[in-house]
């Protein structure tokens, strides 16, 4: 094994100081493979892992920082991440700039072989290389974690390198971010954050039965392994901004809240690891992005016309009446209106109408905090119900609030509310 | 007249501001913004549906802010616990944990010992001396002499009832749903004692009145003190 590696090390070297003799310009970015740490770089690096959220996956519940280990489960098998710290036998400690440079752009192993599309180089394939390097020169400053990772568990014949081979030829396609000369260069910035680095298409995106992103646009999908619905940026119905201001995505964007809306789940999370610490610049940057992306019809505009309720659906919702009074009027108040930036209203809550009722039905079942930011770093809770009121008085009371004070949604059924349960703790 | 009418002008004008207050007027404490935490950690123990919710008022800070850690890290297992501290920081934790800390209930009523005299005489001599052959040390040489817990780490044995402390026996003996920080010495000395002594102790302690104060850091022996160093050790927080 060692030796195969030492070869192999010799051999790129060969390559490179063959391809440098063609190349003299470029020969000295190539044949540096170990740079001189360069304190500046190694910060922008860190800040750049942030905005990609490298620690959101490489890290386990309470684990060490990026030493791997978490499960992610997917209908193709159960992927663990690995140990991304500087540890020669376990970590990192021995990849090169390189290496580093064909995984993360064109989603391959040290040892050649194709990596899985569970890490998203569908979206960093579009990071710099000036970017990649600062991100692996920050890794290579970590304090080295000596933690062996349990295998992958991949379901036949899921596991096989040609198929995957196959996969990559149909579905993915690599290539650095190319500014839009026709567009500002915030919103290119913002293009490369969304697109790139933060790879928001991982979620906000359907994947199709082989589990590759359909396109760039996110339109909203099913998060894989999760039981929670990530909505679409473009529709008016879900989470679209088109008709936001810059200032109103910023909030939700740094903080996890604003007047309109919450980030809960999956959303929270990335919200706490990641996007709080970015640059009040690049926020701003993403917002700009993500607000010419959303469609420019307001929510009651892409609303068809309400057509009369039949009886026995109004029946239906009254018997959600009394559970709303009991339990949610207290902080979301008598018409839905919530209380701006402590508790969301559900009064043209997008995230209560949507399609999918998964992401409100595990509110009321889960509850939760709002994520701790330097915004909000004391956010005010909603309780779990799960144990508190059964499945049937769920599903009334989430028909209810989907259906009340101008909104308008499907019922929702106690096998729903069942169906949205389960986790990934 | 005209003062009538702007008195009843100033009337209107004044309880249509007190209704718009009335809608956003959401109390700037720490009270409200735990209030999820009400509906299963109340002022008293209650048996859920799936599990047992223990009263958390004026267990000790330091005790407190380690659970609330270990269960949003994933050393103390329970879903629920799990979900809603996710994306909690250590310094909101910490400040959550005092306030618990800080609330005082009256303790539930001293229940009846059903005991036999011997059951009761064996379980006395656990709790004051322990028993060295076996390894286990008195449950009074961590717990304090009053039995009512030592600041800030190690919580009282008194005042809990019965199925809360049958639960955390069971879970420290097989796992399961209660995985303390590791490697938990309770969980170490919890797998030393017979079954019967775990149900004898659950039974015997809710008889027992709450009296006296949490005994302090400094009474602590050193070899309990390394043996339960991962308990008291709570990097991080601040009295």
């Amino acid at each position: 094994m060692k030796l195969s590696n030492k070869f192999k090390f010799t051999g790129r070297r060969q390559t490179i100081i063959f391809a440098a003799s063609l190349l003299l310009p470029l020969s000295v970015v190539a044949a540096n493979q170990f740079p001189a740490p360069d304190a500046e770089q190694v910060k922008r690096g860190e800040y750049l892992s942030r905005a990609a959220n490298c620690m959101g996956c490489h890290t386990t519940r309470g684990g060490e920082p990026y030493a791997g280990g978490r499960t992610l489960k997917t209908p193709f098998g159960e992927f663990v991440t690995p140990n991304i710290t500087p540890d020669n036998e376990t970590g990192i400690g021995r990849w090169s700039g390189e290496d580093f440079w064909q995984a993360l752009h064109f989603g391959k192993g040290r040892d050649g072989s194709y990596l899985y599309p569970v890490f998203p180089y569908t979206e960093y394939t579009k990071v710099t290389r000036e970017d990649a390097d600062a991100i692996f020169a920050y890794l290579r400053s970590l304090k080295p974690v000596a933690q062996t990772n349990p295998p992958h568990k991949i379901n036949p014949p899921y596991d096989n390198q040609f198929l995957l081979f196959l996969w990559r030829t149909w579905y993915f396609k690599e290539g650095v971010h190319e500014p839009d000369n026709s567009k500002s260069e915030e919103w290119n910035r913002g293009n490369y954050l969304v697109q790139g680095l933060g790879h928001c298409n991982a979620c906000h995106t359907p994947r199709n039965v082989w589990g590759a992103t359909q396109d760039s646009k996110l339109a909203g999908g099913e998060i894989m392994g999760t039981y929670w619905y990530a909505p679409s940026l473009i529709s008016p119905l879900e989470a679209g901004v088109g008709e936001w201001s810059i200032d109103e995505i910023v909030k939700l964007l740094s903080t996890g809240i604003n007047k309109h809306a919450v980030t809960s789940g999956p959303m929270a999370t990335v919200v706490r690891q990641s996007l709080q610490y970015l640059s009040p610049e690049d926020i701003r940057a993403m917002a700009v992005y993500l607000q010419s992306i959303g469609e420019k019809r307001s929510r009651n505009e892409a609303l068809k016309k309400i057509p009369p309720m039949p009886e026995r659906v109004s029946k239906y919702l009254a018997l959600g009446k009394p559970v709303y009074e009991k339990h949610c009027q207290g902080c979301h108040g008598e018409s839905g209106e919530g209380v701006p930036g402590i508790y969301p209203p559900l009064a043209g809550n997008r995230n209560v109408t949507m399609t999918s009722p998964h992401n409100t039905i595990r509110s009321v079942l889960y509850g939760g905090f709002p994520p701790v930011t330097a915004g909000n770093p004391r956010p005010y809770g909603m309780p779990p119900f799960q144990h508190i009121i059964r499945d049937n008085e769920i599903a009334w009371v989430v028909s209810y609030i989907r259906n009340t004070w101008g909104n308008l949604g499907s019922l929702v059924s106690p096998e729903e509310v069942d169906s949205s349960r389960g986790n990934e703790f | 007249m005209k003062f009538i009418v702007f008195i009843l002008l100033w009337a209107i004008v004044g309880s249509a501001n007190a209704l718009e207050l009335g809608a956003s007027e959401i109390p700037d404490t720490l009270e409200q913004r735990v209030k999820p935490c009400i509906i299963c950690h109340g002022d008293e123990d209650r048996a859920g549906r799936d599990a047992y919710y223990p009263r958390i008022a004026g267990k000790p800070a330091g005790y407190l802010f380690n659970q609330l850690r270990n269960f949003r890290d994933g050393r103390r297992y329970y879903q629920a616990m799990a979900i809603l501290l996710e994306n909690m920081s250590d310094d909101y934790l910490l400040e959550i944990a005092h306030y618990f800390s800080s609330l005082k209930y009256p303790y539930p009523q001293p229940t009846a010992n059903t005991l036999s005299p011997d059951e009761t005489q064996a379980v006395e001599t656990l709790i004051h001396s322990g028993d060295p052959d076996r390894d286990i040390p008195a449950c009074s040489a961590c717990h304090g002499k009053a039995l009512t817990g030592t600041k800030p780490f190690i919580p009282s044995l008194l005042g809990l009832p019965h199925a809360y402390l049958a639960a955390q026996f069971g879970g420290w003996r097989n796992g399961g749903i209660m995985r303390g920080q590791t490697p938990d010495c309770m969980s170490e000395i919890a797998k030393k004692m017979t079954q019967k002594e775990v149900n004898a102790l659950a039974m015997w302690l809710p008889t027992q009145p709450v009296t006296g104060e949490p005994a302090e850091m400094e009474e602590l022996t050193p070899e309990l003190m390394q043996r339960c160093h991962t308990i008291l050790s709570g990097e991080g927080f601040i009295q």
